[in-house]
């Protein structure tokens, strides 16, 4: 081939802005960009310009016509679909996940970056693996152990732990200790280690070098999980509608919305205004954490 | 942000190479030593490994799960027998999973690397580009399942209304597959995206710069330089393409549990257990073959990783 073997000045310079596009690459590229751009937000666009529409006119008139707005549907989806009591739910089972985890996982990764003990490897590849397995491999034991661990009335009105928010909590937890070990423990690894030496001159024992020294100092990584986890555990699905089982009373708004369908959704305008609802709690976060976010998956990029 | 990825190219800023032996801490200290290792391995042993150990054992047993464990008939490989040769839904099971995994890997995930190669350059309006397409990423993937109904109801969706036609694209077994796919990869895209571009902020600019002075084309920069960095990321992303494809299970589980036309193996296994016949025994075999699977891609994963942790 001869095309560009001898670099003439002109071409040079023209590539010296190195990082940008050439221009007429540069125009093809942008418009290819644009139209996957929008393709990739019309689905969410069209959910929720439907959940602005009267069911009737979209009947007569079909879907491709125009008109017929309303917030009726909202209303109703939040009053007989009982969102609110699923949303709750959630709330009960996120935010305690979410806390554990990162406090369970921050005392392992402390150990490991801290310390250079025989064993962290291995520690790193238990948790990590823990991780990757797929969570159907589990269910059978998993659901009959909490069949057979019994709960005071007072924790499970089902008296054990399958049907629990103790047990979903647990799960969830385990499952999610892995990639946050291991986020951590390399986000510990780059502080200086004269920090503890110079608290060990102090006379600071380990929980004090834990608690008041490293945990401070990565804040910016457990916000960073803390959002990516937020998100990751509200959108659980697999363990929440197989472990809460029953009436799917207790089902976070996640599974919950399978339920609902069958009851109350062959109205799709409905069916749109609750999945803008159930959306919406996870793209706020999204869109005022967006560097969060973003920040915890790259941090690890390895979550499954 | 520093990203300890196990990306290439970034170096650990850790002072000093660990040193060769831990000074004997004070009693005090090992026992907190010791506590703040057991509780969270005591969670993820016991809620993890002891189960997928169990599954092994189960999986050599006819058990309904409802009765003692005396109740348990050992049967050796039966189950595994009878999997291969008597299940129907297996091996469309094992094919979808398989169509998953390529689908995924051809379609969603090489287009990801290539947005994340053209906004990995300073393109305007490279943020409105990244949103746009890592949006879907934060909705579940029964959610996802949901707003795509949308498009492919019989009766209210749009694809037919469009145009004119009057397929049950999430009921009609045989485009239901690539319907459900074609959802997933609206989610798994930018996801893909996201892992490439943070590794390609690994590329060391000057090295591109002194290719283009020394007047290599955009291929071969991409090529020479581009490419042999993302190398690392590309065993990253391959392990979790394939562990996502094995998992893959709400999406059409909240369509119809995984039949007609949706088999997969992880729903196979949620139907042994909370459906009306539940097959202890049988549904852990199904769940060792998901494990069996997964573990040669979690070996890959874990090696490549350690490889970084050792440097």
């Amino acid at each position: 081939m001869t095309t560009t073997v001898t670099p003439t000045k002109a071409k040079v310079k023209e590539r010296a802005d190195s990082g940008a596009l050439n221009k007429p690459r540069g125009a093809v590229a942008t418009t290819i960009m644009l139209l996957l751009a929008l393709a990739w937000l019309f689905p969410l666009f069209w959910a929720v310009l439907n959940s602005f529409r009267d069911y009737e006119y979209t009947q007569r008139n079909g879907y491709l016509s125009f008109g017929g707005w309303t917030t009726a549907n909202y209303e109703q989806v939040w009053e007989t679909a009982e969102l609110g009591k699923y949303f709750v739910n959630s709330l009960i089972i996120t935010v305690p996940a979410v806390l554990l985890t990162l406090f369970l996982a921050s005392l392992v990764a402390f150990v490991l970056a801290r310390f250079s003990y025989r064993f962290n490897l291995i520690l790193l590849g238990v948790f990590l693996a823990a991780n990757l397995l797929p969570p159907q491999a589990l269910l059978i034991p998993v659901f009959r152990m909490y069949r057979e661990i019994p709960l005071p009335e007072f924790m499970s009105d089902t008296g054990q732990v399958l049907g629990s928010y103790w047990g979903l909590v647990a799960i969830n937890v385990a499952f999610q200790l892995g990639f946050c070990v291991f986020v951590l423990s390399n986000y510990m690894k780059t502080l200086p280690r004269e920090i503890y030496e110079q608290a060990m001159v102090d006379g600071a024992g380990v929980w004090r070098q834990y608690w008041q020294l490293t945990m401070p100092l990565i804040r910016p990584a457990l916000a960073a999980l803390a959002t990516l986890q937020t998100t990751w555990i509200y959108n659980e699905f697999f363990w929440a509608t197989v472990l809460l089982g029953g009436q799917g009373d207790k089902f976070p708004i996640t599974s919950a919305l399978n339920n609902l369908r069958g009851q109350f959704f062959v109205d799709y305008n409905l069916l749109s205004a609750g999945s803008v609802l159930i959306a919406l709690p996870v793209l706020v976060v999204f869109f005022v954490l967006q560097k969060q976010f973003v920040a915890g998956l790259t941090l690890g990029s390895t979550k499954g | 942000m520093s990203t300890p990825t196990p990306t290439p190219s970034r170096k650990r800023a850790r002072a000093s190479a660990a040193p060769q032996r831990e000074r004997r801490l004070p009693p005090r200290d090992r026992l907190v030593v010791i506590l703040m290792v057991l509780v969270p391995t005591v969670v993820v042993v016991g809620l993890v490994w002891v189960p997928a150990v169990l599954s092994v054992i189960l999986s050599f047993g006819n058990w309904n799960g409802i009765g003692d464990l005396d109740t348990i008939q050992w049967i050796g490989f039966q189950n595994y027998h009878d999997i291969a040769t008597i299940y129907p839904p297996f091996w469309p099971a094992i094919r979808h999973n398989v169509i998953w995994l390529l689908f995924l890997f051809f379609i969603p995930t090489l287009l990801g690397m290539f947005l994340a190669v053209v906004l990995d350059r300073n393109m305007r309006g490279s943020r409105f580009y990244q949103t746009a397409f890592y949006m879907p990423v934060v909705l579940s993937l029964a959610l996802v399942g949901f707003i795509w109904q949308l498009f492919y109801s019989r009766d209210q969706g749009l694809i037919n209304q469009v145009f004119g036609t009057e397929v049950d694209w999430y009921g009609d077994s045989d485009v239901n597959l690539w319907a459900v796919l074609v959802a997933t990869a609206w989610r798994h895209t930018g996801y893909i995206m996201l892992i490439y571009l943070a590794g390609l902020k690994g590329v060391d600019s000057t090295l591109r710069e002194a290719a283009a002075v020394d007047g290599a084309t955009e291929r071969q920069t991409f090529f020479r330089i581009v490419f042999p960095v993302m190398r690392p990321i590309n065993m990253i992303v391959l392990v979790i393409v394939v562990i996502e494809s094995l998992r893959a299970f709400d999406l059409v589980w909240v369509i119809n549990r995984g039949t007609n036309g949706l088999e997969l193996i992880g729903a196979l296994v949620a139907q042994n257990v909370v459906g009306e016949a539940s097959r202890y025994g049988f549904g852990s075999a199904l769940a060792v073959i998901m494990m069996l699977i997964s573990t040669v891609f979690i070996t890959i994963y874990l090696r490549i990783v350690f490889k970084e942790e050792r440097r």
